[in-house]
């Protein structure tokens, strides 16, 4: 038995749950599927010390229609108008008129020597944990790596008692001014990078500066840092590194959706090029909570049917897509990270590839069938995009399931996987794309 | 298959009683809310070993490195991050 909804959105985000009560509103029934045991995506979930206006957002959620499948994956797309999702050992399809996918982002990693000693994690990875109960209070924290997620993380972490050492941000003290300039004339402030350097108040902030080396027996003991020619070791709990973000876009590739320099291709009212299926938030280009918010709310509106509300908040958009380019211009990677790894230095985590067995490779294929880089559990997740820096590979096309599922999910026999719609051509007029180059 | 069941938001308010749970036989008892990566690094243990036998921990925090994988309740492969902390649970790092 599968359940039918008139709209199926993937992703409890900020987008996801925007879309979701903006079509159950309309009188959608709407099913809203999240991987966490929870909704509020990224930034938003476990719960305590949220802002009020994501507080609200959650409660509107909750007292709304919506049916919640939290802790559930998609995995697959096995029939045309049908995803596959799983829980623990437990697997259901779901069937849609409109698919919305606001699958967000992950962080991007570069490996370095000894990134893979435990208490080496992502920037968003650290405070995750620690929002899911890790004890942080008078830890040694060096938050690294690129982009303002540095400064919202080491913000929180002070706040709930870090020593936050060092925070080392990649770019040149010059990208990161334009960068400010554009947050000081929006007057959202997404990120609000300067209140949280306050609250990190006693961090020391190096730009030009990256970690070259984390070292210790079994978990992280220190973490080896350079600027220029100067390069200095810090005796540390925790490193939190993480070089921006990079969209989750498979399921949207497994779709057929059209992508463009990574990123789903929309129009105005976030229609991707498979006919009613939508797509919101950070799969779309990386923009912050505000923006998908407003694309999670124009994608339900269309979706359900309302194309006159969904179109009257286009503008709102607009406004916020210079945002979104600052923000990749702040975040390009300075092209000496590319040495980081020697050739010890561990690639794909999964299956423990390194460096050396990847140079000489051809492209993502030819490294994965000669030495199992990206074949293990994660898919190359981690280890694709930062392989895409390292060596410029590309990965092929996305096959299911785009997570790992228990065997079982996918022995289900269901009819022919349905072919993507071409681009119609009102969509092929006004596609566009938040991130060109 | 079984039908779809939707699950409520897990209850992570202060007021919430502690959870006590073993960590490779250990007992361990943590706030509700917390996820079966944090009672493992808060019980001192590390997630897996690595193929080529490293130790390793988590890495994203949000369900897509696959590092955080541990047994639950007797299934293997749980990512530690996506799963809450319940009582009696049973979890073995590998
Ligand atoms: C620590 C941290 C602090 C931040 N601080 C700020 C800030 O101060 N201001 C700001 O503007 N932005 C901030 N951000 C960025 C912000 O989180 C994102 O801009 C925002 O969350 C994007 O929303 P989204 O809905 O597009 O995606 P997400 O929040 O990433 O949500 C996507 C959801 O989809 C789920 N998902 C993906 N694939 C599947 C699948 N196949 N099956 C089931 N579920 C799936 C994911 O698990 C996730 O829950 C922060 C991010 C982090 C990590
Ligand atoms: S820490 Fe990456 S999947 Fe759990």
């Amino acid at each position: 038995m599968s359940a039918h909804f008139d709209l199926v959105v993937v992703g409890a985000g900020p987008a996801g749950i925007a879309a979701a009560i903006a079509a159950a509103r309309a009188g959608r029934s709407v099913a809203l599927v999240d991987d966490n045991p929870a909704p509020g995506g990224q930034i938003w979930r476990h719960g305590a010390h949220l802002p009020a206006a994501a507080r609200k957002w959650l409660v509107e959620l909750q007292a709304s229609s919506v049916v919640p499948f939290y802790g559930w994956r998609v995995i697959d797309h096995p029939a045309a108008r049908l995803i596959r999702a799983e829980s623990g050992a437990d697997c259901t399809d779901l069937q849609y008129d409109r698919l919305i996918l606001a699958t967000g982002a992950r962080e991007r990693f570069l490996p370095f020597p000894g990134w893979t000693l435990p208490n080496v994690l992502g920037a968003g990875g650290l405070d995750a944990m620690v929002r899911g109960g890790l004890p942080i209070a008078g830890k040694r924290v060096v938050v690294a790596g690129t982009g303002p997620l540095l400064f919202a993380v080491a913000g929180h972490l002070a706040a709930r008692g870090a020593k936050i050492l060092a925070i080392c941000e990649q770019a040149q003290l010059g990208h990161l001014a334009s960068f400010a300039r554009c947050l000081l004339s929006d007057p959202a402030k997404l990120f609000q990078g300067a209140g949280y350097m306050l609250a990190a108040r006693g961090a020391r902030l190096h730009t030009g500066c990256w970690p070259v080396a984390a070292a210790g027996t079994t978990q992280l003991e220190s973490v080896t840092l350079c600027q220029g020619s100067r390069k200095w070791t810090v005796a540390c709990d925790y490193l939190a590194c993480g070089f921006h973000l990079a969209p989750n876009t498979e399921l949207a590739q497994l779709l057929g959706c059209r992508t463009a320099y990574g990123f789903v291709v929309t129009d105005d009212l976030q229609r991707t090029s498979v006919t009613d299926v939508f797509c919101a938030g950070e799969p779309t280009g990386i923009g912050g909570v505000e923006l998908a918010l407003i694309e999670g709310q124009i994608a339900g509106l269309a979706a359900a049917g309302k194309l006159r509300d969904a179109q009257s908040l286009v503008p709102r958009r607009q406004r916020k897509l210079g945002f979104v380019a600052a923000l990749r211009e702040s975040c390009t990677l300075n092209p000496s990270l590319r040495n980081l790894a020697d050739e010890d230095t561990i690639v794909c985590r999964c299956e423990d590839v390194r460096h050396a067995a990847l140079r000489g490779r051809a492209s993502w294929r030819d490294a994965k069938l000669h030495t199992r880089c990206g074949m293990g559990p994660c898919q190359g997740r981690i280890c694709g995009v930062a392989t895409e820096f390292l060596f410029a590979w590309h990965a092929d096309s996305v096959r299911p399931p785009v997570l790992p599922a228990m065997v079982s999910s996918l022995a289900s026999p269901g009819p022919t996987r349905n072919q993507p719609a071409s681009l119609s051509a009102e969509t092929a007029i006004s596609a566009h794309s938040k991130e060109t180059p | 298959m079984p039908e779809p069941a939707p699950t409520r938001i897990a209850s992570t308010s202060a007021s919430a009683p502690p959870v006590a749970l073993t960590v490779n036989g250990v007992p361990l008892t943590v706030a509700p809310g917390t996820t079966v990566a944090a009672a493992v690094c808060i019980a001192g243990a590390h997630a897996r070993t690595s193929v080529s036998g490293e130790p390793r921990g988590p890495l994203c925090g949000m369900g897509i490195c696959f590092e955080c994988r541990v047994t639950v309740d007797g299934t293997p492969h749980r990512r530690g991050c996506q799963v809450l902390c319940a009582p009696g649970m049973d979890v073995r790092t590998s």
